[in-house]
């Protein structure tokens, strides 16, 4: 049942990079609950803008929950207190009339704050380009009976290949790791016939590239599953570092 | 080298090390039993791990297991604090999820190692190192009669229990990590591994703590059962 609810909102503020944040308190009052978080968010920026002031700097594109542009740190989660949804997909009937919901931008060294809630995520494009993809000439779409491939493996590099990459796995682990990320971009390659020809040079690269970026070791606190908006597993990360330690050892 | 330029590398080792250290505490606390049933074949087991030439060998590459264990841990977590950022959350909330021992190894671990240096002092001090040095050293009941008996009991068991109550936690979550962190687990494997690392845990604390206690009661108060 839809209803409107007040509620106060405790946002991070920063004006550049090297500008000192803070958090500054807004209230919204008289907000439908079936408005998404990011459209009250808009309200709210609407009014400041109305009164002169700074709107909030904050990520998005689709708002389909598929592009892994939206971010947000809600209340203690990455996107929200929703599981297996992005900060587009999460609606005001999460919270209750009179609540203060806190949102701050993710937090680590390899994604440093642009402006208020934005975080440049470059990062993750440059793990990416460091072999995140198969490189020799795929020429036409060959018969779909031609290469057999299991149907287990088929699924688990199709769940791998559903990450967005929007950087939920580095705000939600305490050592700002991008194990799940690499490890899901990994996957989805090494599980297919298409990909192991670059497997090995593929898993070195995009490591290498994502420990020289600054982001931290892994230590299997399983936060990072817990909180992906696309329910990307941990057995990825497993997978990872068996890639990367056959890779090592043929070395 | 890949085992300490690359965070893989570096988890590798932690989890190699790991494993050995949950091996090794597990033949300790299988050897303490050996103490309940019989302190004369106890007395054989500490006079065979005198200072031999394997035992100071075995000792040698123990050290060194926790050694490198301990240096990376200091290690992992300083990059890891770095990588972080400086800027912590307002407000965070653990997962559920998420184990509490997951997220506290390092304190756990040192908790382990305070308690370890007090079981040095009274146990290893006393025997394997006298005998190094060409002294007499302590049998095994009479170092155990030291450490648990009416003098000492109260401030060695409450401090043995708390560090066993850490290395369960530590244990808990260091076990099944250290098989995720070598790339031996996947969706099956990652549930049964968790209860394998509970039951594991439990086994080596019901151990150490049914021996520390019953120890006391024979030490300290003489109870003969």
């Amino acid at each position: 049942m839809e209803k409107n609810i007040s509620f106060k909102l405790k946002i991070w503020r920063q004006a550049g990079p090297k500008e000192e944040g803070r958090f500054e308190l807004y209230e919204l009052n008289d907000i439908p609950t079936d408005t998404s978080f990011l459209e009250a968010l808009d309200i709210l920026n609407e009014q400041l803008v109305e009164k002169g002031e700074e709107p909030i700097m904050f990520d998005h594109d689709c708002r389909e929950g598929i592009c892994g542009m939206c971010s947000l740190y809600i209340n203690g989660h990455p996107h929200g207190p929703a599981t297996g949804a992005t900060t587009c997909q999460l609606y005001v009937r999460r919270f209750h009339d009179g609540e203060t919901i806190t949102v701050e931008p993710w937090r680590s060294a390899a994604f440093p704050v642009i402006k208020d809630l934005m975080v440049n995520r470059n990062a993750f494009d440059q793990i990416q380009q460091a072999g995140g993809y198969v490189s020799f000439n795929t020429g036409g779409a060959q018969d779909a009976n031609a290469l057999p491939i299991s149907k287990v493996a088929a699924d688990e590099a199709m769940d791998s290949a559903t990450c967005i990459g929007c950087g939920a796995c580095v705000a939600a682990c305490k050592n700002g790791s991008a194990m799940l990320f690499v490890s899901a971009k990994v996957s989805q390659f090494a599980l297919l016939p298409q990909g192991k020809p670059e497997a090995k040079r593929r898993v070195k690269a995009m490591l290498a590239k994502m420990d020289e970026l600054g982001f931290g070791n892994c230590t299997n606190t399983g936060a990072c599953a817990a909180e992906c908006p696309k329910n990307i597993k941990l057995s990825n990360i497993a997978r990872l570092n068996r890639e990367y330690i056959c890779a090592k050892c043929a070395d | 080298m890949w085992l300490t330029n690359s965070s893989v590398g570096r988890k590798v080792v932690m989890s190699v090390t790991g494993l050995f250290l949950v091996l090794f505490v597990t033949f300790h606390a299988l050897m303490n039993a050996v103490a309940i049933f019989s302190l004369k074949a106890y007395e054989a087991i500490c006079e065979f791990l005198g200072a031999n030439w394997y035992a100071l060998v075995g000792t040698a590459v123990l050290a060194a297991g926790f050694a490198i264990h301990i240096i990376y841990a200091f290690w992992l977590t300083y990059q890891n604090r770095k990588a972080r950022g400086s800027d912590s959350y307002d407000v965070s909330a653990r997962p559920k999820t998420v184990s509490w021992a997951s997220q506290n190894m390092l304190v756990l671990g040192l908790i382990v190692v305070c308690f370890m240096i007090v079981h040095l002092i009274q146990f290893w001090a006393k025997m394997q190192l006298p005998e190094i040095m060409g002294e007499r050293p302590a049998g095994g009941e009479e170092a155990l009669g030291a450490a648990f008996g009416p003098e000492w009991w109260y401030y060695t068991l409450p401090i043995y229990l708390l560090g066993f109550c850490a290395l369960w936690f530590h244990i808990s979550h260091g076990f099944w990590s250290a098989f995720q962190s070598i790339g031996v687990n996947g969706n099956n494997w990652l549930p049964r591994l968790k209860k394998i690392a509970m039951g594991w845990a439990t086994l080596v604390f019901v151990l150490f703590a049914v021996e520390a206690i019953y120890f006391t009661l024979h030490f300290a108060f003489g109870t003969n059962f």
